[in-house]
């Protein structure tokens, strides 16, 4: 086979998986786990402040 | 509670300091390479000449600079948006001094002449085999705390920083392959135009995953932060990772147009520059977004004002780079300022002041503080910074374009009008405004040094615990 039907094939390939993954990530299923994805960096402040207050409550208690 | 572990916050704060020294030197030495092309006389000394200092001044800038700015914020928000300690042990530290090791070569070396001639790659093969060493040690360092993460997703900032981790690792391997001849002499592997292109692909590539995708990974990090909002749409944010991921490769022959490449490879390079405008502004908008129903935190916060003022250089830099790249536009542009302004425009609109911005909300924090020493000043810095890129700027499009016509004006009977000297002289007042312009820039990390020493100063370093898992469910 002549190389350059191989690059154009492989061209029109990479296309498909480019197009591929624009409809994955439009597809409602991913929805859900994109939002819980978002929080990541906001939720990391809530997961340690609950952590001092909790390690707060304990040592008061102590 | 002695046994839960913590964040790796020095390495952090190694790199995060460092970046605030680099970021003086780096543009000390942009200040007085202006004043150079004003003043010839200030060239004092061999080691002291324009040639020799221009490349040290845009590796300082890149790889000092905004290299420890990358190093930092992509150590925090790894660990951070993955609730892992970073991985390697010693590794982190050997990054750190690794990469000061390089610096520190750089600079002795390149003020000698050492150089392989390659722009953005002139450092020598020993200083390259380094560079290799380090960057090796920090994809182990990230992908391996990816790795071990304890949270259920891959967040995107870390998708941007791990693309410019790697690709930064291929380009450098292809484009350094060199013959040494001597210690401080190689000659490189390529010959003639294909050396030209894998230049021009490195070169490229070098603006679209170094200070580009890196500096993407803070953005997606820090504006939601300082924000206190999840990005616009995350959806859009994997659609632009792919995008640039797949487009930015192919874009390195605009570089190259009217040159011994052939044509086909200068179109191809031309209409991929194109499409790249449609990723990039995807991104600018998706951050900008981020602060929809929060427009008035722009107002009082200078921090956001830093981050968005960068995405609005950033979408006018992407906009201006593609234009650029079209052939007809590019007959005028070449050689001529007008691409240092674009440049410019990037530089210190996209890349410095998205890191100052997100070293603002940083420093604080490694520090056991919530906010600067003093925020006025961080306002200060903002409105000095952004006086300055516009007077550099709009200085080197006026004049670039200029020279574009003049080079180009021909009499009726075939004969060039101006000679070339002629173009230099009529550039002199536009030299003066970039000066201006760039020392406003330098003056705004001297104010942002001294408020770095005084947040820091008397501060015991800061440890931070790692959630327990699941922490982020609750």
């Amino acid at each position: 086979m002549d190389i350059n039907l191989v690059r154009s094939i492989m061209t029109a390939v990479m296309f498909a998986v480019f197009m591929g993954i624009v409809l994955w990530a439009w597809s409602s299923r991913r929805k859900s786990d994109f939002e819980e994805a978002a929080r990541l960096p906001l939720d990391d402040d809530l997961a340690e402040q609950e952590m001092a207050r909790n390690n707060g409550s304990k040592g008061r208690a102590q | 509670m002695q046994s839960q572990s913590t964040y790796n916050y020095t390495v952090v704060r190694q790199f995060a300091i460092m970046t605030v020294v680099w970021g003086i030197v780096g543009m000390l030495v942009g200040v007085l390479i202006a004043a150079q092309l004003i003043w010839p006389e200030l060239n004092l000394a061999p080691w002291l000449s324009y040639g020799r200092l221009r490349p040290l001044h845009t590796n300082a800038v890149i790889f000092a600079f905004g290299g420890s700015a990358l190093f930092a914020t992509s150590y925090y928000v790894v660990q951070r948006t993955c609730h892992a300690r970073l991985f390697g042990g010693v590794l982190p530290a050997v990054t750190f001094w690794g990469w000061q090791l390089v610096i520190l070569l750089a600079a002795v070396t390149l003020p000698l002449g050492m150089t392989s001639g390659k722009e953005y790659a002139e450092l020598e093969w020993p200083i390259d085999l380094l560079i290799t060493v380090v960057w090796v040690s920090y994809a182990i360092v990230f992908f391996g705390t990816v790795f071990k993460r304890k949270t259920p997703h891959i967040y995107v900032a870390n998708w941007f920083f791990g693309a410019f981790i790697l690709t930064v690792a291929v380009l450098h391997l292809v484009n350094s392959a060199a013959i040494p001849v001597s210690l401080t002499k190689s000659y490189s592997a390529y010959a003639g135009v294909q050396d030209a292109m894998v230049q021009w692909w490195y070169g490229h590539n070098a603006v679209g995953f170094f200070l580009t995708a890196g500096f993407l990974g803070m953005m997606y990090y820090f504006i939601p932060k300082q924000a206190g909002r999840p990005v616009y749409s995350y959806r859009l944010s994997v659609v632009h990772f792919w995008a640039l991921v797949f487009t930015y490769m192919w874009a390195g022959p605009h570089h190259l147009h009217y040159t011994a490449l052939p044509d086909w490879a200068q179109s191809i390079g031309m209409i991929f520059s194109l499409v790249l405008l449609a990723p990039s502004w995807g991104g600018m908008i998706n951050g900008i977004m981020t602060l929809s129903g929060a427009w008035h935190k722009l107002r009082t916060d200078p921090i956001l004002k830093f981050l968005v003022v960068s995405l609005s250089f950033y979408g006018m830099s992407t906009f201006e780079g593609p234009m650029m790249s079209i052939k007809t536009v590019n007959a005028l542009s070449h050689y001529t300022d007008w691409t240092v302004g674009h440049v410019h425009s990037g530089a210190l609109g996209w890349v410095g002041m998205v890191s100052v911005g997100s070293l603002y909300y940083l420093i604080p924090r490694l520090f056991g503080r919530t906010e600067m020493h003093s925020m006025k000043l961080v306002t200060l810095h903002f409105w000095v910074a952004t006086i300055g890129i516009v007077l550099y700027i709009a200085a080197m499009w006026i004049a670039g374009v200029m020279q574009g016509l003049m080079w180009r004006a021909v009499n009726p009977d075939g004969t060039l009008t101006y000679a070339f000297v002629e173009s230099v002289k009529a550039t002199y007042p536009y030299y003066m405004v970039r000066l201006l312009g760039g020392t406003l820039y330098f003056s705004g990390m001297l104010i942002m040094a001294y408020n770095v020493f005084k947040t820091v100063a008397g501060q015991k370093p800061a440890e931070a615990v790692i959630p327990a898992v699941s922490g982020a469910h609750a």
